[in-house]
């Protein structure tokens, strides 16, 4: 097993709040690790600042070998790292497709001839991404593959929640972060959702995933490993049986007696 | 089986073929009408005709068949255009309200791209419209540059200023990067009154255009038939317009489109996924500078005259309100609407004191009852009538 991302001693501060405290955490390739912890632990916070969103104010990560501290969004998604956010940050009125392009950013041509001047061109790429993005879709739910022309605003939660997951997933990234996929559904849609994303990382193989969740029965079912926070430290590391007999991480979320 | 589906599911040409008809009769009945009395009615008649296809239903087959056959409808609405243009062949004060209406189309189409796709807001449209003008001025009069060139330098030259505004702009967000704008569309007045190289508050005269010889100015004569000097304009103008639907067309229907729409919609995302926002922002902000600085300097050769007051705050409020009004990002509404804003108040020439007003409450009615405006965008089509 070869590391495909690692902190070391991370940290970020929000005025006199430590959000993350030297935070060590690594993420071993084909890997499924689950993120858990207390509400406000960092869990959120170690996303936000790993995708460059927010500087991190001591330690390092790397991605792949590389460092990738301090670098800018778009950087981070360049070297291959995609995720989803906790409230949906779908753009309502664009379709379907268009939403899941806004994933593919890396593969799309840009240039200003190419997209303005050589249709031709233009259209086959189009074409292609447009199969792309059915045959992704198609592994969530084939009928959202019939409708990617369809504006994302009527659509449900659980299905937003879907082409959120196909946005972060267009682009064949190597890590996926998952913020609180199952927020705002119903057990069964949450059970539906996990089972295409099993689905999704059978099918590729080259896919490690690190998920924020609150659902334990998810986190026992799909990871292979768990690392849990409380106020921005790691407490506790392992599978989830063991995890969730621990002691420190019982009274993190339940209190001391 | 060999059947085309694709045409058979192709929404019909027949909804937008009448109602481009209709609008152009209707227009030139308008554009006719003298008797005040008469264009009152003409006006009531118009509106009560848009809300009876309302109640009627007719609306959305109307927007389906403009999305399924926008290419051949676009064609049939140059030939409207020029259908006007021959009705009023002699007609010089007609011929440059028509005019108007073309290059104010085009500058909102500039302006449409900036705060229609990529969110940019602008409230200095008119002073690059102006920078565009006063280019034509100073190269008509003291250069040799060949008139067409001109018009391509008039629009980097917008394009250029507009990106040193830009500086600032790119380092204030939402309310205070308009603010910003409005600040340099009161500074450019300012500068320009103050100016004596640039003639002052009076302005300098431009030359009329002269293409390959041919001086715009000149009245023409065809088979016996004279026609009005303005008709060389027209025929540029109508180039100009085409130009910039067409771009703003493939710019919505390509990635930069998409990028752009992102960018409006939800930084944080496009950043998460790799979009450079500030590259984007630019490129918008530059071409439809360059879209609103080409329309200003072809505008100042058919005024023939530029002064600092045609340029104002106000001017820009009226391209911004033009935008609001016909639909953020739909170019058929800029269209639409800059045909209401500008003919409207010149036919009517009882409220022309009052047209400031009359633009406030429009915008307040569509903003409370129809805030996508008059013809709102539909969602993005890369190839109209496609299907997978």
């Amino acid at each position: 097993m070869t590391v495909l991302l690692e902190a070391r001693g991370l940290t970020k501060r929000f005025g006199g709040l430590t959000a993350l405290d030297s935070l060590d955490l690594t993420v071993e390739r084909n890997e499924i690790v689950g993120l858990i912890g207390p509400n406000g632990s960092g869990k959120t916070t170690f996303f936000n600042v790993v995708t460059g969103l927010y500087p991190a104010d001591g330690g390092s990560v790397r991605f792949g070998g590389a460092d990738i501290t301090r670098a800018a969004p778009r950087k981070v998604y360049e070297a291959g790292i995609s995720r989803t956010f906790q409230r949906s940050r779908l753009s309502l009125p664009l379709t379907i497709f268009d939403n899941v392009m806004i994933g593919n950013h890396k593969n799309l041509n840009q240039g200003l001839w190419f997209n303005l001047m050589s249709r031709k061109a233009f259209k086959r790429q189009f074409e292609d991404n447009y199969r792309a993005a059915q045959a992704l879709l198609g592994v969530f739910k084939p009928e959202l593959a019939g409708r990617l022309s369809e504006p994302v605003a009527g659509l449900p939660m659980i299905d937003r929640r879907r082409i959120e997951i196909c946005r972060a997933l267009i682009s064949e990234p190597q890590l996926l972060l998952l913020d609180e996929p199952s927020a705002g559904m119903t057990h069964d849609e949450t059970t539906e959702l996990m089972d295409d994303i099993l689905q999704i990382r059978d099918r590729s193989k080259n896919l490690t995933i690190v998920i924020v969740e609150h659902e334990m029965g998810v986190i026992e079912r799909i990871t292979n490993r768990c690392v849990v926070l409380n106020f921005g430290r790691k407490i506790a590391e392992g599978p989830y049986r063991e995890v969730a007999a621990d002691r420190q991480v019982q009274e993190a979320y339940l209190g001391v007696e | 089986m060999t059947v085309d589906h694709d045409a058979s599911r192709r929404a019909p040409l027949l909804p937008g073929l009448l109602t481009l008809a209709l609008a152009t009769v209707y227009l030139i009945a308008l554009l006719a009408a003298e008797n005040q009395t008469w264009i009152i009615v003409l006006l009531v008649a118009g509106t009560v005709a848009v809300l009876a296809a309302g109640w009627f239903n007719l609306l959305p087959r109307i927007s389906r068949s403009f999305a399924d056959r926008e290419d051949a409808l676009g064609v049939v609405a140059i030939a409207a255009l020029c259908a006007v243009a021959a009705y009023f062949h002699d007609d010089h004060f007609v011929l440059l309200l028509v005019i108007t209406v073309m290059l104010y189309s085009v500058a909102t189409l500039g302006l449409n791209i900036q705060f229609g796709y990529a969110g940019v807001l602008n409230f200095a449209g008119a002073s690059f419209f102006g920078v565009g003008a006063y280019t034509s001025a100073v190269l008509n009069t003291h250069t040799a540059v060949p008139h067409l060139l001109v018009l391509v330098i008039g629009g980097l030259l917008a394009a250029l200023i507009g990106s040193l505004l830009l500086l600032p702009v790119l380092r204030t967000r939402g309310h205070y990067a308009a603010v910003v704008t409005i600040a340099f569309a009161l500074l450019l007045k300012t500068f320009l009154e103050v100016n004596d190289v640039l003639g002052g508050p009076q302005g300098l005269q431009v030359p009329a255009a002269n293409i390959l010889g041919w001086s715009f100015n000149n009245n023409i004569e065809i088979g016996g038939v004279a026609l009005s000097f303005y008709l060389n304009y027209f025929v540029l103008g109508v180039l100009l317009l085409v130009g910039a639907f067409v771009l703003v067309r493939r710019l919505e229907r390509s990635w930069i489109g998409l990028n752009l729409d992102a960018l409006r919609l939800d930084e944080t995302a496009a950043s998460c996924f790799g979009l450079n926002i500030v590259r984007w922002k630019i490129v918008a902000f530059v071409i439809g500078n360059f879209v609103i600085g080409i329309a200003g300097a072809l505008f100042g050769m058919v005024g023939s005259f530029v002064a600092p007051n045609n340029y104002t705050f106000a001017d820009s409020l009226i391209l911004v309100s033009v935008l609001l009004l016909g639909g953020i990002g739909s170019p058929w509404g800029v269209v639409v609407a800059t045909i209401i804003v500008v003919i409207v108040p010149e036919k009517l020439q009882t409220i022309q004191e009052y047209r400031f007003l009359l633009y406030a409450l429009l915008v307040i009615a569509v903003l409370l009852y129809r805030p996508e405006g008059l013809l709102p965008r539909p969602v993005r089509r890369y190839f109209p009538g496609w299907r997978p």
